[in-house]
């Protein structure tokens, strides 16, 4: 294995360009001839558009154009489509209209309105006020709960009861016979808090319209730049695929946000060819805020069924989860499509779980680093900790009677998923040694002579990874034998620019410092998933594996008869095709010379050199692990303090340890996050009060000590690689980790449970309320 | 209304005509062409991808007018390596996997190249705290941490 092989702590090949400045992220793209485009955005949560004047702002200096609603539907500009084909009392789930810019009405603050475009940023931003809107306000409600409720205010006309799907797995009938002989039911209401991804480049994008080509190009920042491509183009703009070419280039953070058709990226396009020359637009913090897609939002109530030795017989959740005003693209994955992890790595025997979309004027929700595991994980975290505390039992001792067995593997939950591997009870045993567990009381105790409360949590984890679609690699050489290497996937952090490049070392030998990295580009990469959903290194890596061999085969076929040898005698050793047991061999350089070199080839072998592979996996992999963690809080002020986080996670297979733990830290860091501070929240009239960094409390470098992360490597035969992916365990695991650390500590003052995010006033609260 | 500056930037002077509320990462990355300067928060001052350093001292540069730089000396992310080498901490940050997406990376070398002139063995602690006004949304913060004990080590012993 060479130094750069798999499993070696490769330091990146990408951080050159991010260390000195030279990144190339959306915004920084200019243009020939561009111009500047703003939107006009609803401060409104509900009104009717009686009238939208932009004479005044169309009469504004450098001023090239203003659109509205009526223009984009003169033009039959499309609507904003969303996946997802489920039902409410047997029809149809509910899909209302989503334009990309407002009809008529507007259904969340942040709407799009209009669209005005100038020579610069700053006339753009200037005319911008001076379109004069005519809004009628109505009625509106943002709370999850409240719209689930009867006579609530409803979003959509057309669904009056703002309950836009129902939704559910298991059987329920088995959860009602057990929960009638359980000897004991753990009930708990649980508000999993709306977040925003907010990674920290603003979104931005440039179309440009080239008329001898008769085609488009969008510049901007996305997860799945070829599922754009075909939405943009078959369903909003209606033009052949072959029309439309998506870049995406650096991205500075993703989460999972970036992987929606946003209606400025088609109203980019759509303008570029209307005004003759490009369009970029460059999102503002606070439009994030308001016009990004959100996440998470749910309110569940969990019922947990136990025998008299405290086995899991059953489990029953119901849960509300907020959609938005409008459903983003993959709006019912987060609610519905990761319930399976409701299971956990619990042998419960029945579990059942009914879920309604639930129309709200906010902002769309969609998946967020996570999309739903971490949603499920909390739930039967935070129940299993909560009876444990009702039945006087050691909430790690619960876990442990329910564990599913390493030798049950493969195991069928009889719920969603089907696990493949995994050994449940030794991560807990690993972190549970890490954190030194059994000495925790008595640094409970002194913390407790400091007039400080310390809590402990764990936390089992399960996920399902790499399961959508199908992944694409291609390894091209040139005839002087350089190569570039193709991908599907996006990397905008995760470092696939070296890791994939360590396997093409690993399998071709190939010096990855000269190897060219190119993704992102529909019109040189041939097909891809894009990243999402902890699919990268599984699929990408599997189709890559494939295609590796693929370049192996024909290129024994060459070096066969460039060394005048038999197919079989050859061999491929470390960049080289070798007769077996001889000294004579030929390298991958020197083939792919030869496949360029007229007449260099036999008949029957094609010229030139090049092999593209693609991999859909049968089965998904589930990554697990346990995390546990210590807090400490002041009962004065209610400050919760983080005091060591630890982790033992089962990613598979490690492809490169350095940037496995970049990315079990920063999943963590997101779900602290979560936990102890984001919150998105609207005022009573249906403003947002979090829309800035000013107001948006996110996690700074002193918000965390040093975590202490193990791995228990357990391969997955669901990819070549045998990895189980690693993007999301972070905030699987911190999630219900640290929430089931700080009840511990509060615990002793009778507080039973707390919703996210523990603020210090919400602790504060919570300690005076048990004290009454 | 428009005024003439001179703002050298990286030891390269740039003279232009500027309006008075263009803000001085605007200049950056839109008259220097420099855009290794970058805007997260959107011109609050919270989030210090901006962050360059003036007469050396690190400032965000979405915090200042642009005619506030005037016959200043800016140094930005662009010139942090010399003659072809990368500055220490480029190259512990590269070591130490101190970056994932690299938005909010040179707003944090900037900061941090100022605060080890002034203290050049801090604690952890003391790292910490100098890093409140950068937030990174990749890595969690650990390996920055690391790799900026590494490069103070380093530039100790230089």
């Amino acid at each position: 294995m060479s130094e750069f092989g798999l499993g070696r702590s490769v330091p990146r090949f990408e951080d050159g360009r991010f260390l000195t400045g030279r990144g190339r992220y959306s915004d920084d793209i200019n243009l020939p001839g561009q111009a500047r485009a703003v939107f006009l955005r609803s401060p409104h949560a509900n009104a009717l558009l009686k009238s939208v004047d932009t004479s005044a702002a169309r009469a504004a200096p450098g001023v090239v154009a203003v659109y509205t609603g009526a223009d984009i539907r003169a033009d039959g500009l499309g609507g904003l489509p969303a996946m997802g084909n489920l039902k409410r009392r047997g029809a149809p789930m509910y899909k209302p209209p989503r334009p990309a810019l407002a009809q008529g009405q507007v259904r969340f603050v942040g709407d799009c309105v209009a669209m005005v475009i100038a020579e610069t940023l700053t006339q753009a931003r200037d005319a911008a006020e001076h379109i004069a809107v005519d809004y009628d306000p109505l009625p509106q409600v943002t709370g999850t709960a409240e719209a689930a409720a009867p006579g609530a205010v409803a979003v959509w006309p057309d669904c009056p009861d703002n309950i836009c799907f129902e939704f559910e797995a298991g059987d329920e009938a088995r959860v009602d016979r057990a929960f009638q002989t359980a000897a004991h039911v753990t009930s708990l209401d649980i508000v999993i808090n709306r977040v925003s991804a907010a990674p920290l480049e603003p979104r931005a994008a440039t179309g440009q319209y080239d008329a001898t080509d008769e085609r488009y190009t969008l510049y901007t920042g996305a997860q799945n730049p070829h599922t754009l491509r075909r939405i943009l183009s078959q369903m909003i703009l209606r033009i052949p695929e072959t029309r439309l070419r998506v870049v995406s280039p650096d991205m500075g953070g993703a989460f999972g946000m970036r992987s929606e058709t946003y209606g400025d990226l088609a109203l980019v396009l759509w303008a570029a060819r209307k005004v003759g020359r490009p369009v970029k637009w460059t999102g503002e913090r606070m439009e994030g805020f308001v016009n990004d897609n959100q996440a998470r939002d749910n309110v569940t109530r969990v019922e947990l069924a136990l025998d008299g030795e405290g086995n899991f017989l059953a489990l029953k959740v119901e849960t509300l989860a907020a959609l938005g005003a409008y459903l983003s693209l993959g709006a019912t994955t987060p609610p519905t499509l990761n319930v399976g992890g409701l299971s956990g790595v619990y042998t419960t025997p029945a579990v059942h779980v009914r879920v309604k979309g639930v129309f709200t004027n906010t902002p769309s929700t969609a998946p967020y680093r996570g999309a739903g595991r971490p949603e499920a994980s909390y739930v039967i975290e935070r129940v299993i900790d909560t009876a444990a505390r009702e039945l006087g039992i050691d909430p790690i001792d619960l876990r442990r009677r329910n564990f599913i067995p390493a030798d049950a593997m493969p195991y069928d939950t009889k719920f969603v998923f089907e696990y493949d591997s995994g050994e449940f009870e030794k991560n807990q045993d690993s972190v549970q040694a890490l954190i030194d567990w059994a000495g925790f009381e008595a640094r409970r105790k002194e913390s407790r002579e400091r007039g400080r409360l310390r809590g402990i949590g764990l936390a089992n984890t399960i996920a399902r990874s790499a399961a959508m679609g199908d992944e694409t690699a291609e390894i091209r050489f040139d005839p002087t034998g350089g190569v570039t290497l193709l991908m599907g996937t996006h990397s905008h952090g995760q470092g696939h620019e070296t890791v994939f490049r360590q396997l093409l070392a690993d399998k071709l030998g190939l010096d990855p410092e000269t190897v060219r990295y190119v993704q992102g580009d529909t019109d040189q990469v041939a097909h891809g998933g894009g990243t999402f959903g902890t699919r990268s290194t599984g699929l990408g890596g599997g189709a890559l594996v494939r295609a590796a061999e693929k370049i192996i085969e024909k290129g024994t076929a060459v070096a066969a008869h460039l060394l005048e040898a038999a197919g079989g005698d050859i061999e491929f050793r470390e960049g080289r095709f070798r007769i077996k047991g001889t000294d004579r061999s030929v390298s991958l350089a020197d083939v792919a010379r030869a496949t360029y070199t007229p007449g260099a080839l036999p008949p029957g072998i094609e010229p030139a050199f090049g092999e593209r592979a693609a991999f859909a996996p049968v089965r998904p992999s589930f990554p697990n692990g346990s995390h546990a963690c210590e807090v400490e809080i002041d009962p004065e002020t209610g400050t919760v303090t983080l005091l060591r986080y630890c982790a033992v996670d089962d990613a598979g297979t490690i492809m490169n340890p350095l940037l496995l733990d970049g990315q079990i830290h920063g999943g963590i860091v997101q779900g602290l996050g979560q936990v102890l501070m984001e919150n998105i929240v609207w005022d009573p009239s249906g403003q947002p009060v979090a829309a800035s960094f000013l107001d948006y409390a996110m996690p700074r470098a002193d918000s965390a000590p040093f975590f202490e992360l193990e791995t228990n490597v357990v391969p997955t035969k669901a990819n070549p690689l045998g990895v189980k992916g690693v993007g999301e365990a972070g905030t699987v695991g911190a999630l219900p980790c640290l929430m089931n650390a700080i009840v511990d500590a509060l615990a002793p003052l009778g507080v039973r449970t707390l919703d996210m995010p523990a603020t210090p006033e919400r602790v504060w609260r919570a300690i005076r309320a048990a004290a009454k | 209304m428009n005024k003439d500056v001179k703002i050298s930037i990286n030891g390269v002077a740039y003279e232009k005509s500027v309006p008075l509320r263009m803000l001085l990462v605007d200049f950056i990355r839109d008259e220097a062409g420099l855009t290794g300067t970058h805007i997260g928060c959107t011109y609050e001052g919270r989030c210090g991808t901006c962050t360059v350093q003036m007469d050396g001292e690190a400032v965000k540069s979405c915090m200042l007018l642009a005619v506030q730089a005037d016959g200043r000396e800016i140094a930005t992310v662009e010139g942090l390596a010399s003659n072809g080498r990368l500055h220490p901490l480029q190259e512990a940050f590269n070591e130490h996997h101190a970056l994932q997406c690299g938005f909010c990376t040179p707003g944090i070398l900037m900061n941090t190249e100022e605060f080890l002139k002034e203290n050049p063995d801090p604690s952890e602690a003391e790292i910490r705290r100098s890093l409140v006004g950068n937030i990174c949304r990749c890595t969690g913060y650990d390996h920055i941490i690391d790799a900026i004990q590494t490069a103070a080590k380093r530039l100790r012993q230089a």
